[in-house]
């Protein structure tokens, strides 16, 4: 559920941290060096980076792709390969025949097990096409604010780091205490009052 | 700063807090919305509303769900100790209309169907569109944070305990 969804889902961030020079020059080199890569042709099973919002299946990264108006936004692509269990078991089965017959023995060490179901999965990995899942950021950088247009817990650990990494800069979740210690205006005295609060009873 | 996962759950109970609060409001004083936005013609309870009791050792989680849901299970769960966990609202003003919901221990919005042009058809249309439909997804989240400012200064105040809180015991105890 995108921004052009017709219902989306929005997790909000506050980004903090100071940025040296042109803010634009710093996020397109930031999304330049992490872009999405491409695995289908490697052994790994799952890749993150950044994609452009209108072409997430062919990123690119010129300044017309990624500001709006005063806006920042680009997507984050999180790429994964599911190799099938019962896939898996076949081949691991047929290559475990197979190196058994070759050595005249009965069993594989455990060792030897998980180094040849390493094997196996890498290479299924290469023949199986990674499923690309794109999720949207709206960067509005003069308000320090990010809106994620998803609410899974693992995308926006994705986010998190990626952003962190490319950007150097902190992104801090909004949720009730953050919302109330960032955004609420409130004097270190309050602040005290805050980290006392504890639940309050309205039935009688 | 305290550590982010502790907080997390520490304060949880401050989303939920806020949103049985905004049921409050809604029903006894819709001008607190417009203090906070002038455009807001009105703020309305939506198709979906959860609710959780933890006074006991297990959870009790309620769920009201359907366009002609009636709230009044849910408000015997609220006279029974429970708060509201999840809330589905309308935010209107004079000529459009936000449905979302949005989670107590997250603050995090759902099903978000915000007013706005439709779909570009060529890609010079994109970028309007985007400012657009951007400003559009602004204005309720600009309203949701002030509405939640509102809350935590009213909760970190003197007056939660001696005016708010006995009026939302009142409010509950009324529940028919």
């Amino acid at each position: 559920m995108g921004i052009l969804s017709s219902a989306v889902s929005i997790t909000r961030y506050r980004v903090e941290g100071k940025i040296e020079g042109s803010a634009t020059e710093m996020v397109a080199r930031g999304l330049k060096k992490n872009i999405i890569p491409d695995i289908d042709e490697d052994a790994v099973e799952k890749a993150a980076g950044w994609t452009s919002f209108e072409s997430p299946f062919q990123p690119q990264f010129e300044v017309s792709n990624f500001v709006f108006g005063n806006l920042f936004i680009f997507s984050l692509r999180v790429d994964r390969k599911s190799i099938p269990s019962k896939l898996l078991k076949k081949h691991l089965t047929l290559e475990t025949s197979k190196r058994l017959a070759k050595t005249s023995r009965r069993f594989l060490a455990k060792d030897e097990k998980q180094a040849l179901k390493d094997k196996v999965t890498a290479e299924l990995a290469v023949r199986v096409p990674s499923t690309p899942n794109v999720y949207d950021l709206l960067w509005d950088f003069e308000k320090s604010s990010v809106c994620f247009f998803s609410n899974l817990r693992s995308a926006n650990e994705e986010l998190e780091t990626l952003f962190k990494r490319s950007f150097s800069l902190a992104l801090i979740r909004l949720f009730p205490y953050t919302a109330a210690d960032l955004q609420a205006g409130l004097t270190d005295q309050e602040r005290d009052v805050l980290l006392g609060l504890s639940p309050t009873h309205f039935s009688n | 700063m305290l550590d982010l996962s502790v907080a997390y759950s520490r304060y949880r109970f401050l989303g939920d807090e806020f949103l049985t609060w905004l049921w409050y409001l809604i029903e006894t004083n819709q001008d607190a919305f417009r203090s906070v936005d002038p455009d807001c013609t009105a703020l309305e309870i939506g198709n979906r509303v959860v609710l959780e009791n933890r006074k006991g050792k297990s959870i009790e989680r309620i769920t009201i769900k359907g366009d002609d849901a009636g709230l009044e299970e849910g408000k015997m769960a609220l006279k029974k100790g429970a708060l509201v966990t999840e809330l589905a609202m309308v935010f209107k003003t004079g000529e459009h209309e936000w449905w979302f919901s949005i989670k107590g221990e997250s603050l995090n919005l759902s099903n978000l169907r915000a007013p706005g042009p439709t779909l570009p058809q060529s890609p010079e249309e994109m970028e309007p569109f985007l400012l657009d439909k951007t400003q559009q997804f602004y204005k309720l989240i600009d309203f949701i944070e002030k509405m939640y400012k509102f809350f935590i200064k009213e909760r970190i105040s003197k007056s939660w305990s001696s005016k708010t809180t006995p009026a939302l015991k009142k409010w509950v105890r009324l529940v028919e």
